[in-house]
């Protein structure tokens, strides 16, 4: 398994903070890996997140803002922080493959 | 991972502005730094209990008197400004443009906040001033003095509005 996931990244690349550098090079194994080496386990509550990341993503070419994905999903602000530790912004947009999100809210 | 490694942050905003436009920049910078894994702690005092207070944070205004800053096609001179209802109207033209940007309005926008794990006091020598008890504030707030305030605030990166 340890073996498998590794080499699911191997040919990825990331920024020096840990976001992939090419959003169109993701798929939904390399997010289960980079989710995995998060710590985070991924659970039917966080690709709700992950796949209205992408969405929006592919139609603005941005990552959608949390307050837009709160909006817009059954998830709401305090699910998504118990969903995403340590800052879901961030660790949100690191397992969907998406650059780091510049919206401010 | 070697990104991972850096020591936790904390970030404490001491807000004493209740005017619709200083109530955004405290509740923005502790969304953001939520957003980011940020510890964040807000202490309310003086005007800036407005904002966290039921019956007030809905309601805030801002001044048309004495204020050189307002956007060129919002600017009201003075000497209209004193007019009955020009501050109202202003703060709904800027309510309206704040919303423009999906930013909630001040009552929810606190408790987003608090949904996202900031922690938010309120000031106990100034709520002793103003008359106003624990059940005033929203819930969930807590009330503190200073010197509470500033153990808190121990190892924190500490903001002033």
């Amino acid at each position: 398994m340890t073996t498998a996931t590794a080499s699911v990244l191997d040919n990825v690349a990331f920024d020096k903070e840990g976001f992939m550098v090419d959003a169109h090079a993701w798929t939904p194994d390399i997010g289960e890996a980079i989710a995995q080496n998060l710590g985070v386990h991924l659970t039917d509550r966080h690709w709700i997140v992950i796949n209205f990341a992408r969405k929006e993503f592919d139609a603005t070419g941005q990552s959608p803002t949390l307050r837009k994905i709160t909006k817009s999903t059954p998830v709401d602000t305090k699910e998504i922080y118990a969903l995403f530790p340590g800052g879901p912004a961030k660790v949100a947009a690191k397992i969907a493959g998406l650059g780091k999100p510049t919206g401010c809210i | 991972m070697d990104y991972e490694m850096k020591p936790p942050r904390k970030l404490c905003i001491i807000s004493s502005k209740g005017s619709l436009d200083m109530a955004y920049p405290p509740l923005i910078l502790a969304n953001a730094a939520r957003m980011s894994g940020i510890e964040a702690h807000l202490f309310f005092t003086f005007w800036g209990l407005d904002i966290i207070t039921k019956k007030k944070n809905n309601k805030l205004n801002i001044s048309t008197v004495g204020n050189p800053n307002m956007h060129p096609w919002f600017h009201i001179p003075t000497l209209i400004g004193v007019l009955p209802g020009m501050s109202a109207a202003a703060s709904w033209m800027m309510n309206r443009e704040i919303a423009k940007l999906d930013f909630p309005p001040v009552d929810e926008f606190v408790q987003l906040v608090m949904d996202a794990g900031t922690c938010v006091y309120g000031c106990k020598m100034s709520m002793d001033m103003m008359k106003l008890t624990k059940e005033d504030l929203v819930e969930g707030a807590d009330v503190l003095g200073a010197m509470e305030f500033l153990e808190i605030a121990d190892g924190a990166q500490v903001l002033f509005v």
